[in-house]
């Protein structure tokens, strides 16, 4: 049974179509796994009535021959998005008991395409965080360990839940979201593929907002095949989005040719940060030696306003989270604070969000608040978005000049262990460095895991692509992760 | 740039977040080094730059003004905390 679990999304598709397996057998096996992986605190509202409903629908269809690519296949949805009946907490006490009545419209498409809900994963607390330990349910944990050493390290975050079960098998992929890098820090962290889509080409209807003009969902999978099956069905144009693209999607999967002659792929020298372990440096300078050997012209860049990336994105996130985060009033869903003699409305929606908000959410909504407050909005809010006016500029003068895709790594280190940066909140902001821009200028990002640092831990490159290009970039993924040949797995301990 | 307590006191009550008072030395901590870090914005020169408004050029799609969904009352309040005859109910607003 628990071979079935480790199936990737593309051999459990036409191992379902060839009658080789039922979505029945896939869902039990997946189920019985997260029976089992209690230790890794991935899963946190468990759903097997659903998925086995859904599996037995998912069965029939494909015994009549209807079956789209992901019919069948046995999902994990990050808690950030609403799905009908079930509890969406985005990780907040806050939302304790909320059940929405909508499914998002992200994890509704999949639904129809016929993929099945396990259950919903762990995250940081509205996908405020790296490393999942902002989060309502507790730490999620990386089912990597070093070695033999038995310390528990971060899957990542924000979609920490997500990359710690597709790691661990546990599902065949998970839906994850990425602000400024949740989704490609947790899939390099624990060895998976994950592909934030060009801003406007998934929904972002039905999914808990952070920071609106930098929040996409995107697939966390076991290869870039899958990415590149999974993306295609979570994508498509909305009318419920105001900023959903209406564009065709193009067929993702067909793109992976793993031809990448003729490609010119850009290297940004500013990614090469002070300090940088040695381990990332080789890692990165081995990834330009495979896209060479495969054929890719390699071309240095300069992405000038890069180090400016994070300070803006911490203003511009908080910003649009204190915003977003308003609704949380106590009124309308969720939790309200059990209130004292004569108090009134203030003292409810005070007390409320102080008990319902962790201390990086409160720490964000009050930043947002601040840089937005009269006398400050220029100063900080302003002169931010001009910033990322210049972050998005530079790297369409590196497109003009013909880059097709830009390497870079993924994240500054390898896991590390749970409860090291949680003190400092700057100090945890710099673990977004190298995929923040990519928010910032909307574009399409994947992390690959492309090799190992001297503990055996994964370590991932990213490639950032041009807009709406999201099937050269997996193409182009797709030849790195040929090249790296990266299959290793961590030994099951939990 | 160094944040006090007074102005640390006058953000959570503009965010509607109570913060005890021995917490507020703490918080004000928190955001002068996360507004130290900020700062480094200040280094770029932004003259005649537009301030980013969509992150992809895109004209927002119009439709037509027309009742497209209603008649959920029982759902809309199906998660309030507290909902009575049809309506959220809150506490005292006006005396």
């Amino acid at each position: 049974m628990a071979e079935l679990a480790q199936m990737k999304i593309a051999e459990a598709r036409d191992a379902l179509r060839a009658g080789e397996v039922t979505s029945a057998e896939l869902t039990e096996a997946c189920l019985q796994a997260i029976e089992g992986a209690g230790a890794l605190n991935a899963f946190v509202h468990h759903t097997p009535e659903i998925a086995r409903d859904q599996a037995k629908a998912a069965d029939a269809r494909i015994k009549a021959g209807d079956a789209p690519a992901m019919c069948g296949i046995p999902l994990g949805i990050k808690d950030l998005f609403c799905t009908r009946g079930v509890p969406s907490q985005a990780a907040s006490n806050i939302l304790s008991g909320f059940t929405p009545e909508y499914e998002s419209t992200v994890s509704g498409q999949l639904f129809d395409a016929g993929a099945v809900m396990l259950g919903k994963l762990n995250m940081d607390e509205f996908a405020m965080g790296s490393s999942n330990e902002t989060s309502c349910y507790g730490n999620a944990i990386n089912p990597w360990r070093r070695g033999n050493d038995d310390t528990a390290l971060t899957p990542g975050g924000s979609s920490g839940g997500s990359a710690s079960a597709v790691a661990a098998d546990l599902c065949l992929g998970a839906t994850g979201t990425d602000t400024g890098g949740s989704i490609r820090q947790p899939a390099a962290f624990a060895g998976i593929t994950g592909i934030k889509p060009t801003y406007g080409r998934c929904s972002r209807w039905g999914i808990v907002a952070f920071a609106s003009s930098l929040d996409q969902a995107g697939p966390m999978t076991k290869d870039v095949r899958d990415a590149a099956i999974m993306l295609q069905a979570m994508c498509g144009h909305d009318p419920r989005d105001s900023t959903s693209a209406d564009l065709a999607v193009p067929d993702f999967e067909a793109a992976l040719t793993g031809d990448v002659r003729g490609k010119t792929i850009g290297i940004p020298r500013e990614y090469r940060m002070e300090g940088m372990p040695d381990e990332i440096e080789a890692l990165w300078a081995d990834g330009r030696r495979m896209l060479e050997d495969a054929g890719a012209k390699i071309v240095d860049i300069s992405l000038p306003h890069t180090k400016y990336a994070l300070p803006a994105y911490y203003v511009i996130a908080p910003a649009e989270a204190s915003s977003n985060l308003a609704r949380y009033d106590g009124v309308r869903y969720g939790r309200r604070a059990t209130l004292a003699q004569g108090d009134g409305i203030t003292e409810m929606y005070e007390k409320t969000r102080a008990e319902g908000f962790g201390a990086e959410v409160q720490r964000r909504v009050m930043v947002g608040t601040y840089v937005l407050s009269a006398g400050f909005y220029d100063a900080y809010y302003n002169r931010a978005r001009k910033v990322r006016t210049l972050i998005k500029r530079d790297f369409e003068e590196v497109f003009a000049q013909g880059i097709d895709a830009i390497l870079t790594p993924a994240t500054p280190s390898s896991a590390f262990e749970l409860g090291r940066t949680v003190e400092d909140p700057v100090e945890m902001y710099l673990n977004d460095v190298f995929t923040v821009t990519v928010n910032l200028a909307g574009l399409p990002g994947i992390a690959v895991p492309a090799g190992t640092d001297k503990h055996g831990l994964p370590l991932g490159l990213q490639l950032i692509g041009r807009p709406w290009e999201e099937g050269d970039l997996l193409n182009t993924a797709y030849a790195l992760e040929q090249a790296a040949g990266f299959v290793a797995k961590p030994g099951k301990w939990w | 740039m160094s944040i006090d307590t007074a102005t640390a006191a006058r953000v959570a009550k503009l965010a509607r977040i109570k913060v005890e008072d021995d917490a507020l030395p703490a918080l004000a901590q928190d955001f002068s080094a996360i507004l130290g870090f900020i700062e480094q914005l200040g280094e770029v020169d932004v003259e005649d730059v537009e301030p980013m408004v969509s992150v992809t050029p895109m004209r927002l799609k119009r439709r037509s003004d027309g009742v497209t969904d209603g008649d959920q009352q029982a759902k809309v309040l199906s998660n309030a905390p507290d909902a009575r005859e049809g309506f959220f109910a809150v506490p005292k607003v006006v005396e």
